[in-house]
């Protein structure tokens, strides 16, 4: 009796023991859901995936990230997912621009943004106005004479109805007196195979799809929608640089966020999880490759940053009558 | 059969009439839009709108369920020819258990978890409707289970349901724990064992039968 | 051209012991994630994905993780045959069309014939698009370029119309069946609009709903209609819930009392008699492989369609038609060659124009960018030492794949000998397990089940279903580019069928899609004419 006494006392000091390394510091105790929010293959999918190889190949987590894309309604379906799931330490997610928009435009999904985790931003995605060689522009000014002298015939290919590509393309009909025809593609690589094989004009993808018919040759970039050049194309001007404009600038937010209700605890891991994901060099070599921009970023920082773009994006949306 | 050829039909062609007026239907939050103004066939020099294939799709729907009717009144197809029922009492009785037991089936994974609803799901079918013996009923539905967890959790990391948080906690979390951590051979060792278990049972299980 | 000497240097290096052994487990990997119903090869290589970079480190060979990865691939296009033979169930949208005469074939007792027949085309199906790709990549990549928004429509259309007569005798049930498919392609996010389509029962129905029935809508919990219909019906809920319940059920019913399902022997003597009937399905396989690698390569389409043709030219252009769909060897043959040739011809576009092809391809792309690769119009220049191997293994992962294919059917016939109350539930149990994989999604499993049950009653009352299967995976892509291309035209028609339609106001001539709209018309036109000929002329009737 006196074994089994002792042995019971052994097990819940042990437990004990357990339980108070637990709360001080957060582990993951299973598989992490780490949902997408665009389809399998697209611009986010493929930086979800590399995020978890990294994660994977140096070991960074105990537990392995399980990857499932929820591409429903522009993110609708994985924003009203999150809202409600059972588990939000163990759930984290990766947004683009669509966090921002499609609550805005769905009223009805009743989500609430500033509720998700800030986690960690992994960059900012930039986006630059590319035309195909044959066409014969070399410039903005020749950009846009080009344009006009079509008429209604320019078309502009771009990811989405009323998506961060849409939006560029109103503000360039709006600003310079256009009339480019936009047409909504399923994602940026048919956008960009599309523009290589003339099937279109112009499109404003980022520059990790077009990157391809960059080099070879088939497509070249006329402005970047940066507030800098980017490095990769030191030659293209930035539109503030052609234009009149002051600061149009535009960028897509790539970020990790946590499920609303995620503790503290769990938060604290994940931003450092993320942090170590973001400075390891194959993030970096990534990052610098495909002209990505953005400093990490989390915790407050995050939760402001996405403050002054749903802002922002409610007036954008507001202005081209997507939104009342 | 005649009758169910009819009512079905009907059933067929009442869905069609609400899928068509649900075509022209707009976004729930657009107050100012005019029913019917998305099923145009050239919007603005835009081309079709939105509501423009489901609602003549639908409507051929409808078109083809008028002209089934037709055709059975004129005794044209063979169900509306035949005088069998349509569900005879096998058939009912059919849909029933297997019908109820898949509602059942689904209705349990939300609670005990995708992998024990398996296990209950293949018990009841192995043993009350299938009659096989007990023995073989039981290790059939937990061997089964096993092997579908170690290869979508463990082995794909293609994660099932998990039921009520509590049987989560106490159950799959230890297991997982202890499943990862095994080598790539230790997993088919256990795919092996419960094989080669499985394979003995049924084995005697026909031998018991066929004497 | 110095093409012959670098494909055997490039398959030199895939014999090497390290490659040959991944080739050999990336394909029995791929055999049983495709033979899975649920999980196809878009999960087989995405799951796997990370794992490569072990390889990568161990071998430090460039191609090494690429040659296992698509050895995965291949190994799923074969194991798609397998769920369809035995069980009845297409594991993938690729495989939907190999069920119309593989089941019926498995049904007939020639399980075995038809599993092999399925290998043997596969095999030749991928060898000759691998055959293709070795000769002509660089050239069909441009031809890829040229198939625009229109384009793809024309060949959509083309597609439908090789299934006219795919139904069965009953002309409106055969018509309700293809409109209610292509109705459930139009349900959820509509691309061009970005509004949802189609959301059954939103909220202010349901508030209707409650308010007749006299209850009271606060106290009803909300059903979060927008989730569950938001990004659609998904392929794989209706072809899961026909095929895997409502075909079951109806087996169940019609079966009876009896135990087994069929019987089948298997011995080296009859896989060998397998090999020989080949010579009975020579034609759908050299269909399926030309015609499955050309679809193949266009982007968009994917090997969905491809089969999907091949079986109907296969159909159209035979003998005896009505022999489909009750066991015609040629009619598993077609579809295979022609799912294996597609996926190779996917291939092409990912690497020559880094653009993926479908779902499959967009991954193996993503593990090319991390493995510091750029898929491009320049890969073929630069990194000689990563394309030629990779080529090479392709041949290799091939053979690889119907010898293992070849060495495991006694296992998968083993399936077949089960007593069907065991069996039952057990094809219960992975269409269910195998849907939550596919989509993660609860709701998805339901509507599935649903669809099976519906599937049920329609199928006692004799309404054709695999025309819908059949519109819900082409419905989407038809009518996206369909309106994607009438953005292009003002709403004007006239841009599919008039080759002198100015799309760009350079006033050029566009000659593809016209004169495929015209074959497609035609296609479809032709068995409406005949038939209201002969009704004319009195002769026998065939309607009804």
């Amino acid at each position: 009796m006196k074994l089994l006494k002792n042995l019971t006392l052994g097990v819940a000091a042990i437990g004990m023991a357990l339980t108070a390394t637990a709360a001080s510091a957060f582990e993951p105790s299973k598989p992490i859901d780490f949902v997408i929010m665009a389809g399998k293959g697209g611009g986010a999918d493929k930086m979800a995936r590399l995020m978890q190889s990294i994660v994977e190949k140096n070991e960074l987590a105990d537990k392995p990230l399980v990857p499932t894309n929820k591409s429903g309604g522009s993110g609708a379906e994985a924003l009203t997912y999150m809202s409600g799931v059972g588990d939000p330490d163990h759930s984290i997610m990766v947004t683009l621009n669509s966090f921002y928009t499609t609550p805005l435009r769905q009223p009805g999904l009743k989500v609430d943004n500033m509720a998700f985790a800030p986690v960690a931003r992994m960059a900012e995605d930039t986006f630059v106005l590319w035309v195909h060689k044959d066409e014969g522009i070399t410039d903005f000014e020749g950009f846009l004479k080009e344009v006009k002298s079509r008429g209604n015939k320019w078309v502009m290919g771009g990811t989405g109805k009323n998506s961060e590509d849409n939006i560029i393309t109103d503000h360039l009909n709006e600003a310079y007196g256009l009339d480019i025809k936009y047409i909504p593609y399923k994602g940026g690589g048919a956008v960009a195979k599309d523009l290589a094989g003339k099937q279109i004009q112009s499109s404003v993808n980022n520059p990790s799809e077009a990157l391809g018919f960059y080099e070879s040759g088939d497509v070249i970039p006329i402005v970047a929608f940066t507030n800098e050049r980017l490095p990769m194309f030191p030659d293209t001007p930035t539109l503030n640089e052609v234009s009149d404009e002051e600061d149009f600038a535009y960028f897509m937010q790539r970020s990790v966020v946590g499920a609303p209700g995620m503790s503290d605890e769990a938060q604290a891991y994940y931003t450092d999880l993320f942090t170590k994901v973001f400075e390891s060099d194959e993030w970096q070599k990534y990052k610098n490759d495909k002209s990505l921009m953005g400093e990490f970023m989390s915790g407050d920082d995050l939760s402001e940053y996405w403050g002054v773009q749903i802002e922002n994006h409610e007036k954008i949306l507001k202005a081209s009558g997507a939104i009342k | 059969m005649r009758r169910a050829e009819f009512v079905t039909a009907i059933i067929l062609g009442l869905l069609s009439v609400y899928l068509m007026w649900k075509a022209g239907e707009g976004p729930e939050w657009d107050t100012e839009y005019v029913h019917w103004a998305n099923t145009g066939i050239n919007i603005d020099g835009s081309g079709p709108g939105k509501g423009f294939f489901p609602f003549y799709l639908a409507l051929g729907m409808l078109i083809s369920c008028i002209w089934i009717v037709v055709n059975a009144i004129r005794r044209q197809s063979p169900p509306s020819q035949s005088d069998e029922p349509f569900m005879d009492g096998y058939a009912k009785k059919m849909l029933l258990m297997v019908g109820g037991g898949l509602i059942g089936f689904l209705i349990l994974i939300d609670l005990i978890s995708m992998y024990a609803a398996i296990a209950v799901f293949m018990l009841y079918y192995m043993l009350i409707l299938g009659r096989h013996p007990a023995m073989l009923s039981v290790v059939t539905s937990l061997v089964v289970p096993f092997w579908l967890y170690l290869f979508f959790d463990i082995v794909m990391t293609k994660v099932q349901p998990k039921g009520l948080r509590w049987i989560e906690d106490t159950i799959y979390t230890p297991a997982g724990n202890f499943f990862r951590d095994q080598s790539f051979i230790g997993i088919v060792m256990f795919f092996v064992v419960s094989g080669a278990i499985l394979t003995f049972v049924a084995r005697s299980a026909r031998r018991q039968g066929g004497a | 051209m110095d093409i012959i000497p670098a494909l055997m240097d490039g398959l030199w290096i895939a014999v090497q012991p390290h490659n040959l052994a991944l080739a050999v487990i990336g394909v029995v990997v791929g055999l049983f994630v495709g033979a899975l119903p649920g999980l196809g090869s878009v999960n087989g290589v995405a799951i796997l994905l990370p794992f490569t970079f072990v390889i990568n480190e161990a071998t430090s060979d460039p191609a090494a993780p690429m040659i296992f990865l698509a050895a995965i691939y291949y190994g799923a296009m074969y194991g798609g045959a397998i769920s369809s033979i035995t069980l009845g169930i297409p594991g993938a949208s690729t495989a939907v069309a190999t069920t119309f005469d593989g089941r019926p074939m498995a049904l007939k007792g020639q399980a075995d014939r038809a599993l092999v027949t399925a290998a043997i085309a596969s095999f030749i199906g991928g060898t000759v698009a691998t055959l293709f790709f070795t000769g002509f990549a660089p050239l069909l990549s441009s031809v890829a370029l040229d198939f625009g928004n229109p384009e793809i429509f024309a060949l959509m259309l083309l597609a439908f119309a090789t299934f006219i007569g795919l139904g069965g005798d009953d002309i409106p049930k055969t018509m309700f069946s293809i409109f209610f498919g292509l109705l459930l392609a139009t349900v959820g996010f509509d691309t061009i609009s970005g509004e949802p389509r189609l959301i059954f029962l939103n909220e202010r129905e349901q508030a209707a709903v409650l308010g007749m029935v006299g209850a009271d809508p606060e106290a009803v919990p909300f059903f979060d209609s927008v989730a569950w219909f938001s990004r659609g019906i998904q392929f794989l809920v209706l072809a899961i819930g026909v095929y895997g319940i409502g075909e079951m059920l109806w087996t169940i019913n019609a079966s009876r009392y009896k135990v087994t399902m069929t019987e089948t022997t298997i011995s080296a003597k009859r896989i060998w008699a397998g090999i020989v009937g080949m010579k009975d399905a020579w034609k759908g396989t050299t269909i399926g492989s030309l015609l499955g690698f050309f679809v193949g390569i266009l982007p968009a389409a994917g090997a969905t369609p491809g089969s999907l043709m091949s079986y109907g030219v296969a159909k159209m252009t035979s003998r005896n038609p009505r022999s489909y769909g009750e066991g015609n060897p040629d009619g598993v043959a077609a579809p295979e060659a022609a799912n294996n040739s597609a996926s190779t011809g996917a291939m092409l576009p990912m690497m020559t124009l880094g653009i993926p092809g479908s779902p499959t391809t967009a991954v193996l792309l993503a593990g090319m960018v991390i493995w510091g690769l750029e898929p491009g119009p320049r890969l073929f220049e630069d990194r000689p030492e990563f394309v030629w191997p990779l080529i090479g293994s392709f041949y290799v992962s091939n053979l690889v794949a119907v010898l293992v294919n070849l060495a495991f059917i006694p296992l998968f016939l083993a399936v077949l000998r089960m007593p069907f109350t065991i069996l039952a539930p057990v094809i219960f149990v992975l269409s269910i397990v195998g849907t939550y994989a596919a989509y993660d999604n609860m709701n998805d499993v339901w509507l599935m089940v649903l669809f099976g049950f519906g599937a049920y009653f329609l199928r006692v009352l004799d309404y054709p279903l695999a025309p819908a299967v059949l519109a819900v995976v082409l419905g989407t892509t038809a009518e996206e580019k369909m309106r994607q291309s009438l953005l292009l035209s003002d709403g004007d028609f006239a841009i599919f069928w008039n080759p002198f339609f100015d799309r760009d106001g350079k006033g050029q001539d566009w000659w593809i899609a016209p004169i495929t709209t015209w074959i497609a018309v035609i296609l479809i036109a032709l068995p409406i004419v005949l038939w209201a000929v002969r009704k004319m002329r009195g002769g026998s009737s065939v309607e009804a």
